[in-house]
């Protein structure tokens, strides 16, 4: 079972980003299961959402408390929350910022994971670009396929497709497949080995 | 068709294809996704021959629920907490009156304190009204139990509450199997009433009776759910027949049959029991699970003899009965009335107002249960600290202040000492 927990603020898309996972994942024959960590929703309050992936039924119903996988769509957060509280030695860990990890103090996470398992992506600025508005979304679960490899950048395309009508199902499509793209041409990640 | 789809959304596409003809609903919290979703669908003339209806509050929802039903037409409301609680008066009627409504309930806690967040309490206290309850413990099955409920009610003319957990379930993307029309047409025959209201044939419903009559009017009622207990096992083989799926039934059981520690649950949680008992069992822990659907009517022999030959029996559940301790446990208790050589019942109280219950925990508690078996209720992950240091108070200070306000300062205390030592609690 492969495990990610997504850290966001209110309103930044967190528990789509869980869901378009999911779905990602079903569209390639996998068993899904993607929920949001359940609160008062506030905009710009810190929330997790969590998706769980498997080959078989998934019955397990706790939080996901040892995720393989962290992805943080805002790089404040860990500042306000303990982010990478469980996360595995041998996990991922995927940050929206358009800093590095070194300039945003992430060094010492970074040097616990195995090297290239952890990058960040500037998904905010690529949906500028792509979408017009800043939702970081489609860019991270582009940049999300090509650092783990647990899902085909086809699918998370293809779930994009399935959320949003086709003209914004376009522009965050073309977002995805660039943080992708970038990051299986710098040599990182399960892209650039497969 | 397979779908990847939110619980909600699930339901409310079983709930549509059993051809409700009225959909009342209060569209506020304590609300579900469910009738949002049958609003769409009613609006899109997606459902035909379906009117939804906006109500008011939930008293109103059940209300004209029990009107539209008396009237002869398939009628459905959901909600869950307090909301519940508002239609208290109108459950208890819906029941009384032999209407068979189908309704959704989102499990949710109840307050004070305000808490919005899964446990059963809600169920629980309108467990005794004369409702069916089934309890659903994925998205697949709380799809698949509705269109058992519509079946199951309008056979008997007795109202059924399907109780889905309350965000876990109803808030979860995940894999559902959503049945065609066909099959479900095939399955769920269009409702024929045993009472109608009709003017051209009038009759009155909702007589007073006195005490010359009123036991044998209860007495009936339960008999009915009694013949549930036939009907339940019988609904779900044909369901399985049909769709190719377990779903419903009294109960399940999973690697209970030799087992010394046997647990009893309800809802979402069996999956991580399940979970939890794989671990044991590779571990050389004999454990095992009754997984009950229906709580009322209460699958006693059923049950019974599932459990006989267990040396311990841990009742696991999400509500508590102030003063007493857990409702089902207690109803366990009966299962193993006046049994020679019964197993020992331990109750543990978990997941209230939405505390996550993890494999962690459950080890420890299912080991204590084999290691230090105890009586009264145990309360899972009670945080025993600031409990002592509330009940401290309490006994020096008689102005102690309002528990819930302390409490929450007191967690606050705790977490700012965390930070400044750096380690946990």
């Amino acid at each position: 079972m492969f495990q990610i927990r997504i850290h966001g603020r209110g309103g930044q898309g967190a528990v789509t980003a869980a869901e378009m996972v999911s779905v990602a994942a079903f569209r390639e024959g996998r068993h899904a299961q993607a929920f949001p960590s359940f609160g008062s929703e506030r905009t710009g309050a810190p929330v997790i959402s969590f998706c769980r992936i498997d080959d078989k039924e998934i019955r397990l119903r706790e939080p996901i408390l040892e995720p393989d996988a962290l992805i943080v769509q805002d790089p404040t957060l860990f500042k306000v929350v303990d982010v990478c509280q469980g996360l595995k030695p041998t996990g991922y860990l995927l940050v929206n910022s358009n800093r590095s990890l070194a300039e945003l103090h992430l060094g010492a996470i970074v040097q616990r994971l195995p090297a290239g398992h952890a990058l960040t992506v500037p998904a905010s600025e690529l949906a500028l670009k792509h979408v017009g508005r800043p939702f970081p979304n489609a860019a991270l679960l582009g940049a999300f396929a090509a650092l783990t490899g647990v899902v085909h950048l086809n699918s998370v395309a293809a779930a994009i497709r399935e959320k949003f009508p086709e003209k914004i199902a376009a522009g965050n499509i073309a977002a995805a497949t660039a943080a992708h793209d970038a990051i299986a041409q710098s040599g990182v990640g399960a892209s650039a080995v497969a | 068709m397979l779908k990847q789809i939110e619980g909600s959304r699930a339901m409310a596409e079983a709930i549509g294809l059993c051809r409700p003809e009225v959909i009342c609903a209060y569209p506020i919290t304590p609300q579900t996704h469910i009738v949002e979703g049958l609003g769409e669908m009613v609006r899109k003339g997606e459902i035909e021959n379906c009117e939804f209806i906006n109500v008011e509050s939930e008293f109103a929802a059940l209300s004209l629920s029990i009107g539209a039903s008396a009237a002869g037409a398939r009628a459905y409301t959901a909600t869950a907490s307090q909301g519940l609680l508002f239609m208290a008066e109108a459950v208890y009627n819906a029941s009384g009156l032999g209407l068979p409504i189908v309704m959704t309930l989102g499990n949710r806690a109840i307050g004070a304190p305000i808490n919005i967040w899964n446990d059963h309490s809600d169920a629980m206290s309108m467990c005794d009204s004369g409702w069916m309850q089934l309890f659903a413990e994925t998205n697949q099955e709380a799809a698949d139990l509705h269109i058992q409920a519509f079946r199951l009610a309008e056979e008997l003319s007795m109202p059924v509450m399907v109780c889905v957990d309350g965000f876990i379930l109803t808030h979860a993307v995940e894999r559902v199997d959503i049945p065609t029309q066909t099959d479900v047409d095939a399955y769920l025959p269009p409702y024929e009433p045993v009472q109608v209201l009709d003017p051209s044939d009038p009759i009155s419903i909702g007589a007073m009776v006195g005490p010359d009559a009123f036991t044998e009017v209860r007495y009936l009622q339960h008999y009915k759910q009694t013949l549930a207990l036939r009907l339940i096992p019988e609904f779900a083989a044909d369901f399985k027949a049909r769709f190719g799926r377990d779903s419903g039934g009294l109960l399940r059981t999973y690697r209970a049959d030799d087992a010394e520690l046997i647990i009893v649950a309800m809802g979402s949680l069996n999956g991580t029991i399940k979970d939890t008992i794989d671990e044991m069992r590779a571990d050389g822990v004999p454990v095992g699970l009754v997984t009950l659907v229906a709580f009322r009517p209460f699958p006693t022999e059923a049950l019974r003899e599932k459990l006989v030959r267990a040396r311990h029996v841990v009742v696991i559940e999400k509500s508590l009965a102030v003063g007493m301790g857990g409702p089902l446990a207690n109803n366990v208790d009966l299962a193993l009335r006046n049994v020679a050589g019964a197993p020992q019942v331990h109750s543990v109280i978990a997941g209230l107002g939405g505390r996550p219950i993890t494999r962690a925990s459950l080890h420890g508690v299912l080991r204590g249960a084999l290691l230090q078996p105890w009586d009264g209720p145990r309360f899972l992950d009670l945080n025993e600290r600031i409990v002592a240091k509330e009940l401290h108070h309490v006994r020096k200070v008689r102005r102690s202040g309002p528990t819930a306000e302390n409490l929450l300062r007191r967690l606050g205390q705790d977490a700012e000492i965390s930070a400044v030592l750096g380690g946990n609690r």
